[in-house]
C-alpha cells in the first residue's frame, strides 16, 4: 500500500473566534472532532525509539494510544493513557507540551511535532461524553481494603493523583482543602477559558466515587495540625501538597493602593468566586478599563486575558525580559496576541500612582536592556537610567511569582524546610524529615507545572503505600 | 475509639437579636468550638453565590459544639446572614482564623469596644478575665440603642464604663475620652495599665492609639481589613504595619496600633464601595425588611 506524503504541519485546533472571544469566558480551544483526531494521529510515524515517551513527566505510552487513535478506538486510547495520567483532560489542555512530550518528538526535527496533547484532550473528552448519561466513567477494581488511613492536604494535582493512586490500593484515603472547592490551582488559578471547571469537578467527582473523602473547608495548621492527623485523628501517613500559594508583591511605592491586585486574589475572585459575574455572585471585582499585568508566566498571561474578558480596551503585559524569555505557554502567548493583548517587553514598573481616593490611576515604567549572560545563561536585564514614563492604568495585577505559605511549616517545627520555605522531601519518594509525612508538588518544588506535580505524586504513592504496608499491626 | 472527623453541620441553632441590625448566630461546628481562642476568626459563605466575609468568634461552647458570632448588617453578605432562621445552614464555614490574642496573665490591661468592635472585644474581655488580669472594659456607641453586649461584659470587668456620643447613656463623648482618664488615674493611683487593647470603627482605633502614645502604652489593635481566602494566599488583606507589609488574616488580624498606617487601611477598605452599594440596594429591593424581626 502506498503511504500518502507526510503531512507537515500539526492539525490545528478550532479556537473560538478572537474577536468574540476576548468578550466572554468559554473555553478558547474547541478540540478536534473525530476525524481531524484520526487524521492527526496518523501522522505519528511510530517511531521505534519512542522518544516522546522519556518527553512526558509520567512516561505515558503515547504512541500506543496514538496507534489506538488512528484505527478509530478513542475509548481505547483515554484507557491506555489513564494507565500513568489520571487527568488527561486537564494535561491535554494546559501540559507545556511544547517543552516536554512534543518538544523531542522526532517528527520535530524537520517538521512540525504530532499534536500529543491534543490528542490526549481529544480521548480524555471522548470518554467522558462516552460516559455521561450513566453513572459516569466505569470504577476501576480497588484492593481488598488495608484498614490504612492516609490524609493528603491540599487537593491540587498532586494530592488528586496520590488519593486516587492509593485508594485502588484499598486505602482510606481523605482530601483536606482550606477552600470551599476542590481541585487546587486548577479551580482557584487556572481560568474557565483555558480549563473549564466542570472538566476539574469529574475528575474529582470520579475520585469521590472511587471512595477517596473529600473535606473543603478545613485549613491544616489552624483547623487540625500535622501531629494532630498523626496522633489524636488516627492517620497513618500524611501527604502535603500545599502548593506555591504566598504571592510576592514588588516593592515599589504605590503597592498597597486600592486596585493593586496579587494574581491569585484576581484570578481567585474571578475563577472561584465567579465575581465576573457580579453582582449575581456576591464577590466584587475591580473592572480596569486600562489594566497593566506585572510578568511574563502563565499567570500573567491568565490574568491579562481575564481583564480583557471583564472588559479592560487596554490590557497590557508588562515584563521586564524580551519576550523569548518568557516562561508562559506559547500557545497562550499567540492566544493572547489574537485578543489584543499588548506586549510591552523589557519594561520594569517603579512606582504606581494614586489619586485623591487612594485609587490607581498610572503606573510608571522603566525601559529595561538585556545585559550579560548571568550564571543561569539568561540575559538578565539592566534598567536604562532617566528612560521612566508613565502610563495611565486602573488596575495593576502583580504576577511576579510566589512562594511557599508558612502555615504548616510554623505549626509542624520538625518539618525540615529549606531557606525559602519549601519543604525538603527526597526527590524518589517524598519522604520528609519527619516520620509518616511525605511532601510533593509546588510545596516542594516551587511554581512549577501540572503534569511534574502529578510525577511527584505517583512517586509518593508508591512510597507511601509501602511506608503503610509496613507499618506494624495497631492494637486497640 | 472512632477519631474521624466529622465534617460540622454548621447548622444555625440559635439566633438572638442584639440591636438594630445586630444579630448574634451560634452555629454548629465542634471542632472549631473545641479549639478556637481569644481572637481569632472564621470564613463564612452563606450560599453557592456567597462571598467569602470574614466574622470574629464571638464565643462558643464545647460541649454543644457551637462557635457564636454577633453581626452587624452593614451590606448584603452581613444581612443576609443576619436573617438567616434557626434550621438553617451555612454553606462554608472555616477556622479558626488568624492568631490568637496575647492574652497577660495577672495583669491591668484596658479593652475599649466600639460598635461592632465591641463584639470582637467580648471574647478577649472573657480570656483576660480567665487569666486573673485586672480588666477596665470601656464600650462605646453612637447612642444607647446601638449599645450591645453590656450585660456579658459587664460581670467580666473589673471597672466598666459606657460612652455615646450623644450622652443617651453613660458619659457622653469617645471611648478614648474614657480612656484617657482610665490611663491618668491608674498611673496616679500607681497601677500603670500593661496594655490596651482597641477594637472598632478604623477612626476609633486611631484616636485611641493616639490617646496612649504619649503614655507609651502598648495598644493592640484588630484590623478589619477585606479578605477572600483568609489563610495567606491573596494578599487582598494586606496592611503597612511599621512600614512593612502585613497579612492581616495570618500575621494578624492583631497588631501594634502605633505603627499600623490607619490612612492605607481606610482607602483600602474603600475598594468596592460602589459595588457594595449596588449589591446591597438590589438584595434589599428583593427582600424587604421585616417588620417582625425585632
Ligand atoms: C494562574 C496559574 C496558571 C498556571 N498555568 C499552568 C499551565 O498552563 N500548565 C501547567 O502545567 N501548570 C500551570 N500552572 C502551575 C500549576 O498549576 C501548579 O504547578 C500545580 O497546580 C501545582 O500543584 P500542587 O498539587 O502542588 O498544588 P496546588 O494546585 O497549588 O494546590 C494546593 C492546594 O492546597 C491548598 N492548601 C494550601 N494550604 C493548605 C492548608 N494549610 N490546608 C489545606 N489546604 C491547603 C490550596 O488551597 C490549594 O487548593 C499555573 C499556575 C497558576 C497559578
Ligand atoms: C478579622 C475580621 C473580623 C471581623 N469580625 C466581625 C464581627 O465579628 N462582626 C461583624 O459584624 N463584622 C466583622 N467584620 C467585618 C465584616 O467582615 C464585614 O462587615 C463584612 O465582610 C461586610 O460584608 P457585607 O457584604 O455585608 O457588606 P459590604 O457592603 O460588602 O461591605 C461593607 C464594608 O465591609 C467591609 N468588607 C466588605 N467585604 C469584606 C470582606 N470580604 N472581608 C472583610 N471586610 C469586608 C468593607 O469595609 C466594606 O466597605 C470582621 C472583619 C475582619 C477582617
Ligand atoms: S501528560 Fe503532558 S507531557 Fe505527558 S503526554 Fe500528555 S501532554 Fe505530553
Ligand atoms: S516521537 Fe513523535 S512520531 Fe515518534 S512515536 Fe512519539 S509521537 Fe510518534
Ligand atoms: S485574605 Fe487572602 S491573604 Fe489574607
Amino acid at each position: 500500500m502506498a503511504k500518502k506524503p507526510l503531512q507537515k504541519k500539526k492539525n490545528p485546533i478550532p479556537c473560538q473566534e478572537a474577536g468574540s472571544r476576548s468578550a466572554n469566558f468559554l473555553e478558547v480551544a474547541l478540540g478536534y472532532s473525530p476525524e481531524i483526531a484520526v487524521s492527526e494521529a496518523d501522522r505519528c510515524i511510530q517511531c521505534k525509539d519512542q522518544p516522546c515517551v522519556a518527553g512526558c513527566p509520567v512516561e505515558i505510552d503515547i504512541p500506543a494510544f496514538i496507534r489506538l487513535m488512528r484505527d478509530g478506538d478513542f475509548a481505547g486510547a483515554a484507557r491506555k493513557i489513564k494507565e500513568k495520567n489520571a487527568l488527561p483532560a486537564v494535561c491535554g489542555r494546559v501540559c507545556p507540551q511544547e517543552e516536554q512530550c512534543e518538544a523531542v518528538c522526532t517528527l520535530a526535527k524537520k517538521f512540525e511535532p504530532v499534536g500529543i496533547g491534543r490528542l490526549e484532550r481529544f480521548a480524555a473528552d471522548f470518554e467522558a461524553a462516552m460516559a455521561h448519561g450513566a453513572d459516569g466513567a466505569p470504577l476501576p477494581k480497588k484492593a481488598p481494603p488495608t484498614g490504612r488511613r492516609i490524609a493528603c492536604v491540599g487537593s491540587g494535582p498532586a494530592s488528586l493523583t496520590v488519593a486516587g493512586d492509593l485508594v485502588l490500593q484499598g486505602h482510606e484515603v481523605t482530601v483536606f482543602e482550606a477552600l470551599h472547592k476542590a481541585g487546587g490551582v486548577l479551580v482557584y488559578g487556572i481560568p474557565e477559558f483555558r480549563l473549564p471547571k466542570a472538566i476539574v469537578q469529574r475528575e474529582v467527582d470520579y475520585l469521590a466515587r472511587l471512595g477517596v473523602e473529600f473535606q473543603t473547608s478545613v485549613v491544616i495548621g489552624k483547623s487540625f495540625t500535622i501531629d494532630e492527623l498523626l496522633g489524636e485523628l488516627g492517620y497513618d501517613a500524611v501527604f502535603i501538597a500545599t502548593g506555591a500559594g504566598l504571592p510576592h508583591f514588588m516593592k515599589i511605592p504605590g503597592i498597597n493602593l486600592a486596585g493593586v491586585y496579587s494574581a491569585n486574589e484576581y484570578l481567585t475572585r474571578s475563577n472561584l468566586m465567579k465575581a465576573y459575574t457580579f453582582p449575581e455572585h456576591a464577590t466584587p471585582i475591580v473592572r480596569g478599563k486600562r489594566v497593566a499585568v506585572i510578568g511574563g508566566g502563565n499567570t500573567a498571561m491568565d490574568s491579562v486575558r481575564t481583564a480583557r474578558r471583564l472588559g479592560a480596551e487596554e490590557a497590557r503585559l508588562v515584563y521586564r525580559r524580551s519576550r523569548e524569555e518568557m516562561p508562559a505557554r506559547k500557545e497562550e502567548v499567540e492566544h493572547a496576541h489574537e485578543e489584543g493583548i499588548i506586549f510591552m517587553m523589557l519594561h520594569n514598573p517603579t512606582k504606581i500612582l494614586g489619586d485623591e481616593k487612594g485609587r490607581v490611576k498610572a503606573i510608571e515604567l522603566i525601559k529595561q536592556q538585556l545585559g550579560e549572560p548571568d550564571a543561569s545563561g539568561r540575559r538578565s536585564p539592566v534598567a536604562i537610567p532617566g528612560s521612566e514614563f508613565t502610563v495611565p492604568v486602573d488596575l495593576v495585577v502583580m504576577a511576579v511569582g510566589q512562594g511557599a505559605n508558612p502555615l504548616i511549616r510554623a505549626t509542624t517545627p520538625d518539618l525540615k524546610c529549606n531557606k525559602w520555605g519549601n519543604i525538603e522531601a527526597d526527590p524518589e519518594t517524598g519522604a520528609t524529615s519527619k516520620k509518616g509525612v511525605f511532601a510533593g508538588g509546588d510545596i516542594v518544588s516551587g511554581g512549577a507545572t501540572v503534569i511534574l506535580a502529578m510525577g511527584a505524586g505517583r512517586k509518593s504513592a508508591r512510597a507511601i503505600h509501602k511506608y503503610v504496608c509496613e507499618l506494624p499491626v495497631r492494637v486497640g | 475509639m472512632d477519631t474521624r472527623i466529622r465534617p460540622p453541620s454548621n447548622a444555625v441553632v440559635g439566633r438572638t437579636v442584639l440591636g438594630p441590625d445586630v444579630v448574634r448566630i451560634d452555629i454548629e461546628s465542634p471542632f472549631i468550638a473545641s479549639r478556637r481562642r481569644a481572637g481569632q476568626f472564621v470564613i463564612v459563605r452563606v450560599d453557592e453565590r456567597g462571598e467569602r466575609i470574614p466574622l470574629t468568634i464571638a464565643d462558643s461552647d464545647a460541649r454543644r459544639g457551637t462557635v457564636s458570632l454577633i453581626v452587624q448588617g452593614v451590606g448584603k453578605s452581613t444581612r443576609q446572614l443576619n436573617s438567616l432562621p434557626v434550621g438553617s445552614r451555612l454553606l462554608d464555614l472555616v477556622g479558626p482564623l488568624g492568631r490568637p490574642t496575647h492574652v497577660i496573665e495577672r495583669g491591668r490591661v484596658a479593652c475599649v469596644g466600639g460598635g461592632i468592635g465591641t463584639a470582637v472585644i467580648f471574647p478577649i474581655v472573657k480570656a483576660l478575665h480567665a487569666a486573673e488580669t485586672h480588666v477596665i472594659a470601656i464600650v462605646g456607641a453612637r447612642n444607647k440603642g446601638l449599645l450591645i453586649l453590656e450585660d456579658d461584659i459587664r460581670p467580666l470587668a473589673d471597672e466598666f464604663f459606657i460612652t455615646t456620643d450623644d450622652g443617651s447613656r453613660g458619659r457622653k463623648g469617645f471611648v478614648s475620652d474614657q480612656l484617657l482618664d482610665c490611663i491618668k488615674s491608674a498611673q496616679a493611683a500607681g497601677t500603670p495599665l500593661d496594655e490596651v487593647i482597641a477594637i472598632g470603627p478604623v477612626p476609633m482605633m486611631r484616636a485611641v492609639c493616639n490617646a496612649t502614645r504619649p503614655f507609651g502604652i502598648k495598644t493592640v489593635v484588630s484590623l478589619n481589613s477585606i479578605m477572600v481566602d483568609g489563610t495567606g494566599m491573596c494578599g487582598g488583606c494586606r496592611a503597612s504595619v511599621g512600614g512593612e507589609m502585613k497579612f492581616v488574616c495570618v500575621d494578624g488580624p492583631e497588631f501594634d496600633g502605633h505603627a499600623v498606617d490607619f490612612d492605607e487601611l481606610t482607602l483600602r477598605l474603600q475598594t468596592y464601595r460602589e459595588d457594595e452599594q449596588r449589591a446591597l440596594k438590589e438584595y434589599m429591593e428583593s427582600h424587604p425588611p421585616d417588620p417582625h424581626s425585632h
